[in-house]
């Protein structure tokens, strides 16, 4: 089921974010939203997952406009996961995990289950948000993701504020998503993960796509020079590569 | 129904038949010979006053666990909306006309007028959350306290220039909410109003529980803010309208209650708002009787009451809020 953006302008507060961006994204990979801070990611990332209408153009979901969606059957097709872990009161894990079925509206006690398992938090299912670590409450926001069992995961840098050990922990549950079949879009700050863990990177510079491809080619030394006004060079061998700056 | 619904409906099976018992006069249930009206005052007198206050604390209760749902936020409270306020100074309007025999449908319009207001401002916050404006929740918010400061200047403004002493003395006494000689009628036009209200509130339930998450994943979960701010706006405005059309204005139940309830829950707000009506229920209808029966030459008034016990709540609370156990 393809995610795509049509020619998309998006704004917030009438302030042009994003502007005639095209892009057709695959299920079954990883898309990298990655740019300077500003650039328009998060804002890319709201108008694909259909919380943002775009102010000229269209994202469309197997074809049909994701604006005439029923917010129901969009929520049920696209999960979305927010940047700041935000949750307002203090509930236990499992329950937490069981907000993603609000779509659906049943109990999708096995869903619910085997996103608890995917991510390894059955040993911490009855404990309240508040006495579990960052990492662990990143698991379980994307529990939460999962359990909505969407098409579509779209995640806004899932990786900030995670120490490497769970930065990786986390990439490797999104390719398994990927590998089920699910379409995943993440946006990343760190380049050297989207170089080495995406099928696909998105370059955005003010609004604007100014690379998109396999990351070897979208993540080319003289587009970080041109979009971060950063001299660097990638080392190492692909799928371990590191970037090197001041090059 | 869970376990703090349990206990807040034995809790109230416990306090309405005592409740109906305690006054100036008290009645004996075992005595074979009780007061030649005993009759009267428990048909007349004492029922339709528990009633009431069973009603309006319920009503107060849910919109409270709804208000802090919406807001997320433990320290909100139904009269954020401002639409106490307008009642009020519905009602506050009628003596001041000299018809204080409409004053339900005043205070019913006033009501009704605020939630329009509301809902017209709803209408833009929820294009402005699709059009990535921001502000949305908290500028609604700063729209009832708008609401509310300026209703409240409106009544400060008809106490002032009040028309005569009399109608000075009944304004004031009447803002400082009171079941004193309520009867059936006050029941009949309350209840019904109350129980839609509160029945609207139940159907933003599960919306409220995505807001656990934020604004942006509530909507990504299928929430419609557009939706889930009127059913707000209407819920509370019943709710709360009704409560003031009968009663005057009651504080702090709509705070406290969801307080006291909450630790007995998973915490979710769809799981607070059964309990939390059964536990206004329970506390408006404990403290009426407790002024009913508190030694004093004229009776306290209701709404002063609670205020004096949801005030130092509302300090510990703060304090415990400090201390991050909230």
């Amino acid at each position: 089921m393809r995610l795509a953006a049509e020619n998309l302008a998006l704004e917030r507060g009438g302030v042009p974010v994003v502007a005639g961006l095209s892009a057709a994204l695959e299920p079954g990979t990883i898309t990298a939203i990655v740019g300077p801070n500003g650039a328009g990611k998060s804002s890319l990332l709201l108008g694909l997952a259909g919380l943002l209408a775009p102010a000229a153009g269209q994202v469309t979901l197997e074809g049909g406009d994701l604006a005439d969606m029923p917010p129901r059957a969009r929520a049920q097709a696209i999960g979305y996961l927010p940047q700041t872990p935000d949750i307002a009161w203090d509930v236990a894990a499992e329950n937490l995990v069981a907000l993603g079925r609000l779509p659906w509206r049943d109990r999708g006690t096995e869903e619910i289950e085997a996103a608890l398992a995917a991510l390894d938090l059955a040993a911490l299912r009855q404990r309240p948000v508040s006495r579990l670590s960052g990492g662990e409450r990143a698991r379980v926001l994307l529990a939460r993701v999962l359990a909505g069992t969407p098409r579509w995961i779209l995640a806004d840098e899932p990786l900030a504020a995670l120490d490497l050990a769970h930065q990786l922990g986390l990439i490797a549950h999104l390719k398994a998503c990927a590998g089920a079949g699910q379409g995943v879009v993440v946006v990343l700050h760190d380049l050297a993960h989207a170089m080495n863990h995406a099928d696909r990177v998105l370059v955005l510079d003010r609004g604007a796509l100014v690379a998109d491809g396999a990351p070897e080619t979208a993540l080319a030394p003289e587009v970080i020079a041109r979009v971060w006004g950063v001299s660097a060079r990638w080392l190492g061998e692909p799928g371990a590569r590191a970037l090197q700056t001041g090059a | 129904m869970n376990r703090a619904s349990l206990i807040f409906a034995a809790l109230l099976a416990v306090l309405l038949p005592l409740s109906l018992l305690a006054g100036r006069m008290w009645i004996d249930p075992f005595a074979s010979y009780g007061p030649a009206n005993a009759a009267l005052i428990l048909a007349e007198l004492r029922l339709p006053r528990a009633v009431l206050a069973v009603v309006i604390g319920a009503g107060l209760g849910a919109s409270g666990a709804a208000m802090q749902g919406y807001l997320r936020n433990p320290l909100a409270d139904p009269g954020l909306f401002g639409i106490a306020p307008m009642a009020a100074l519905g009602a506050v309007a009628s003596f001041w006309l000299g018809v204080s025999w409409a004053l339900p449908v005043a205070a019913l319009a006033g009501a009704g007028l605020g939630m329009a207001a509301l809902a017209l401002i709803a209408g833009r916050t929820a294009s402005d959350a699709q059009g990535g404006a921001g502000g949305g929740i908290a500028l609604f918010t700063l729209a009832g306290l708008m609401l509310a400061s300026l209703a409240g200047a409106l009544t400060a403004l008809a106490i002032t220039l009040a028309p005569n002493p009399f109608a000075l003395s009944e304004i004031v006494m009447w803002l400082n909410g009171a079941l004193t000689d309520r009867s059936w009628r006050e029941v009949m036009i309350a209840a019904p109003l109350m129980g839609a209200g509160i029945a609207v509130l139940a159907l933003a339930a599960r919306s409220l529980d995505a807001l656990t998450l934020g604004e942006e994943a509530a909507r990504s979960l299928g929430v419609e803010p557009g939706r889930l701010l009127l059913l707000l706006v209407i819920g509370v405005g019943l709710t709360v309208g009704a409560g003031v059309a009968v009663a005057g204005i009651i504080g702090f139940v709509g705070l406290v209650v969801p307080h006291l309830v909450r630790p007995l829950t998973d915490r979710l707000p769809s799981s607070l708002l059964l309990p939390s009506a059964l536990a206004g229920a329970c506390l408006v209808l404990a403290a009426d009787s407790l002024v009913r029966i508190l030694p004093l030459v004229s009776e306290l008034r209701l709404g002063i009451s609670l205020s004096l016990i949801g005030a130092p709540f509302f300090g510990w609370l703060l304090v415990r809020m400090r201390r991050g156990r909230l």
